[in-house]
């Protein structure tokens, strides 16, 4: 009958007692928060030139590897500013960062007149190259992107309204979805994981780019779903042991869905791990934060979201009607 | 539920082959679906033939977003507009006002005599004409809006927003259609010229690693003229000379001749064009060869004939590129250019001014290259990451659900299938962001068969039959899916709307992964497992 082995990864039935270490995941949860705010005012984001603008220049000088020195050094005479060197990916592979530059600046590199703001950016991109071709005996060029002014700051526009419209829209979801002691949770949850994900950033200072913005938004869309798993069970235990004390039952719900909330975590994260480890470094940034937020999302729905239902204290005969509706059959 | 009925079953097969089928092209090389012609052969004709499209990540290539500066067509409108009303006020009787001037958006003029109110006004409804539609046809909205202030002397004209927007539509369209002739000169595949917004122009160019030589082609105006030189106009030691009226000075490619003056009327301009190409002189320097039209012929020809032994200029956006001496008059409507070219810059001259000048200068405002190279990297990279993640995740579903954990593996193939078969068919374009989309999908798509499983273990430990416990597990766990992929293809639905580029592949890939792995977990492995309960008739549960 049992073509594979029955290999059990996970315990069927498990009887943790989430409830009883609620303080310790609250005072977890309130560390991390005040942390992430700290870290953001203290060591702010590390704006990528979506956001900031500039030029930033992937170059490979295989077969030989690079010299960052040199490059620094010819750079340095440019005298351009903000201009960062780093090894990225292989050691023949450079990125070079350039900030935006003025229009003086783009003048006196360029030896030329330079129109405008915007005029001034491609400037600095052209003396850089000119630069880098003189000083490296052997370069290709892997990517190149220059953003003005102009499009950065649309895009920094453009990038909060999507994280402002789409938590709308998921507050406007759980109103719908949820009584309000649920809802509380449910709305900590988005808080938790948005200002979490920005701490994130603020403390590995990686590059906040337009995927992060992706990233956080499909954290927040994930982890939504896990506390939405857990609290539709909550109401459905409530439903079954009317009279168990509800700690009691809040424990009994998020046993009943931890093997779910673990191998579904589990299989994301080997995925993204997959993409984190091969992609490239490209993809890297993008993928740490999909794995911080996973894991941290996952963290929220088994220790924070039940347990914060016994602060808000839950109305357990009205939730019947809601939870019926939902669970029909 | 269980219970399929047959259309059901062919419904739900019918679907999965017809991704399969969009799929396939993905598979088999270019030269068997396409003929030397690049038409779809044999069976290819028939079936699905489109491949996904990559984005210039992937592919390699130059994306560039140019701004349209309208701010100096309206200058330009506005200063024609203090033309003609000056020359309105001439003709007889003329009008008598102070010069009209332009102040800021608006012209202004101050008549000497009050009395002259009605008459100036009545006079200047002239120009004021309708508007022209998209289709060129006459709207109903007036250009201008000419106001003769309460003082009785001072008359204000303005450009309506109607004809303001007329002029950035005009504008803008015919950018683009400049654009792609001259990017079409350079013998480059598929590029795409798209307007953006109210007054941007997209260019992506694959396959095209040099951003600047896009630049220079389309960030030129390209407004070529021919004049005649003036020697006896003095330049001074700087170029900056008073000069009589009519006259200009501009500045030469020419280092031993850094300017020269030139009559301001020009003899003939580019639009007097006909065509334009590369070619080389008799000593095999390369030169931009044209021919005028009728009109430009005998302008030219004219021009010549009585200046033998002058000079005349060729300027390129204000710009000398050479001035030779008239040996003898031209009259065939032929001509070189020559000056310091390269065969490239030459071409790229030729196709410029073949193509006809911008209507206005366009700023480039973002510019990403990518090499070829480095796409085909991430491409291969990509094709690992998704490999990988796929295994891991069977991986760990066989170690948890055993022969349930087949069946969830059946319904990610068919998952992966049929996601890329509909980016094959929609055309969407996949970008770097796009893969990690379909790593991400991959990961999460078990969710809905986890559920399920959960929930029918759950049911058959409660002592459940095995086809009541399937049965319920899948009724059960329903919402819960819903819910969980609502709330994602929330968050993709808005990265799509207020996403650019790369980042509208991930939400691309992430909406399209949703809506098929909610299929191939609910429909799909139900009927897997309904067939399997059917045929096999187990006891009990495997898991």
């Amino acid at each position: 009958m049992n073509a594979f082995p029955l290999v059990r990864l996970l315990p069927v039935d498990t009887s943790f007692q989430f409830i009883r270490m609620r303080v310790g995941a609250f005072i977890l949860s309130l560390v991390m928060i005040l942390g992430s705010v700290g870290a953001f005012f203290a060591f702010g984001l590390n704006l990528g030139i979506d956001f900031r603008g500039g030029t930033v220049i992937a170059l490979s000088t295989a077969p030989e590897p690079a010299d960052l020195g040199e490059i620094r050094t010819a750079l340095s005479d440019l005298n351009l500013g903000d201009v960062q060197v780093q090894e990225f990916g292989g050691p023949s592979d450079v990125l070079v960062r350039v900030a935006m530059v003025d229009v003086a600046t783009a003048e006196r590199v360029t030896g030329q007149p330079v129109e405008d703001f915007e005029a001034a950016q491609q400037a600095a991109r052209r003396a850089v190259q000119a630069v880098l071709n003189e000083a490296l005996a052997n370069v290709e060029y892997l990517s190149v992107e220059v953003v003005g002014p102009q499009v950065s700051g649309e895009l920094v526009v453009a990038g909060t309204t999507a994280v402002i419209v789409a938590l709308f829209l998921m507050l406007l979801y759980i109103w719908f979805r949820f009584e309000w002691q649920f809802s509380v949770g449910a709305v900590l949850a988005l808080i938790h994981d948005v200002v979490l994900t920005i701490g994130f950033f603020a403390v590995t200072q990686l590059e906040f780019n337009l995927p992060t913005i992706a990233a956080i938004l499909t954290i927040v869309g994930y982890s939504m779903n896990d506390t939405v798993v857990v609290y539709d069970r909550i109401r459905e235990m409530f439903r079954k042991y009317k009279t168990k004390p509800t700690p009691e039952v809040l424990d009994i719900a998020i046993n009943a869905t931890l093997s779910r909330t673990i191998l579904t975590s589990g299989t994301t994260l080997v995925a993204i791990v997959s993409m984190a480890v091969i992609g490239g470094p490209a993809l890297e940034g993008f993928a740490l934060a999909l794995i911080w937020g996973v894991a941290i999302g996952t963290y929220y729905s088994i220790f924070v979201a039940a347990p914060l239902l016994t602060l808000t204290g839950v109305k357990r005969d009205s939730g019947e009607d809601d939870g019926a509706r939902v669970h029909a059959g | 539920m269980l219970y399929f009925p047959p259309w059901k079953t062919v419904l739900i097969l019918a679907v999965i082959l017809i991704g399969f089928l969009f799929t396939l092209p993905n598979f088999v090389p270019e030269s068997v679906r396409y003929d030397e012609s690049g038409r779809a052969q044999g069976a290819w004709s028939v079936l699905p033939n489109q491949t996904v499209n990559l984005g210039l990540d992937l592919q390699g290539g130059s994306h560039l977003v140019f701004q349209v500066d309208l701010d100096e067509v309206r200058q330009d409108r506005l200063s024609n507009l203090q033309d003609d009303v000056r020359s309105l006020f001439r003709r007889t009787p003329p009008i008598l006002s102070a010069p009209p001037a332009v102040i800021e958006d608006r012209v202004v003029v101050r008549l000497t005599d009050p009395e002259d109110m009605s008459r100036a006004l009545q006079r200047l409804d002239e120009i004021n004409e309708r508007v022209t539609g998209t289709g060129g046809q006459a709207g109903t909205a007036r250009t201008l809006r000419i106001q003769g202030d309460p003082d009785g002397r001072t008359i204000t004209i303005q450009i309506t927003d109607a004809e303001l927007d007329s002029i950035r539509q005009r504008t803008v369209r015919q950018s683009i259609s400049v654009i792609r002739r001259r990017i079409d000169g350079m013998g480059t595949t598929e590029p795409v010229i798209a307007r953006q917004g109210d007054d941007r122009v997209l260019v992506q160019v694959p396959g095209e690693s040099d951003p600047q030589r896009i630049i220079e082609l389309v960030g030129t105006t390209a407004r070529m003229t021919f004049h005649m030189v003036e020697s006896g106009v003095d330049v001074g030691s700087d170029c900056r000379a008073r000069t009589p009226p009519g006259i200009v000075i501009y500045p030469s490619d020419d280092p031993n001749e850094p300017c020269l003056a030139v009559q301001r009327r020009a003899l003939v301009t580019g639009e007097q064009l006909n065509t334009a190409g590369q070619s080389f002189d008799e000593n095999g320097q390369p030169v931009v060869a044209f021919t005028f039209n009728q009109s430009g012929a005998r302008a030219f020809g004219e021009a010549t004939s009585r200046n033998v032994g002058r000079r005349f200029a060729v300027v390129l956006d204000d710009v000398i590129i050479t001035a030779p001496v008239i040996r003898s008059a031209i009259l065939g409507g032929s001509g070189i250019i020559q000056g310091n070219f390269t065969v490239r810059s030459a071409t790229d001259l030729a196709t410029m001014i073949g193509a006809g000048a911008l209507p206005a200068r366009l700023t480039p405002i973002e510019e990403r290259t990518v090499g070829a190279s480095q796409g085909q990297d991430s491409i291969e990279r990509g094709q690992i990451a998704i490999l990988i993640g796929f295994g891991l995740v069977i991986v760990f579903m066989w170690l948890a659900y055993g022969y349930f954990g087949i069946v969830s593996t059946a319904a990610l193939i068919t998952n992966v299938f049929m996601l890329l078969g509909a980016l094959s068919g929609l055309q969407a374009t996949l970008t770097l962001p796009g893969i990690a989309g379909i790593v991400l999908t991959i990961g999460m798509a078990v969710d809905a068969n986890v559920l399920i499983y959960e929930r029918i273990r759950e049911e058959w430990r409660n002592g459940r039959t095995l086809a009541s416990a399937i049965e319920n597990g899948y009724n059960h766990a329903l919402s819960a899916i819903l819910d969980a992929n609502i709330t994602t293809f929330v968050a993709a639905a808005v990265l799509y709307m207020m996403g650019a580029g790369p980042v509208r592949g991930f939400a691309v890939t992430l909406g399209i992964g949703i809506v098929t792995s909610v299929f191939t977990a609910f429909v799909f492995s139900r009927l897997i497992i309904a067939t399997w309960l059917r045929v096999m008739r187990p006891k009990s549960l495997p898991m």
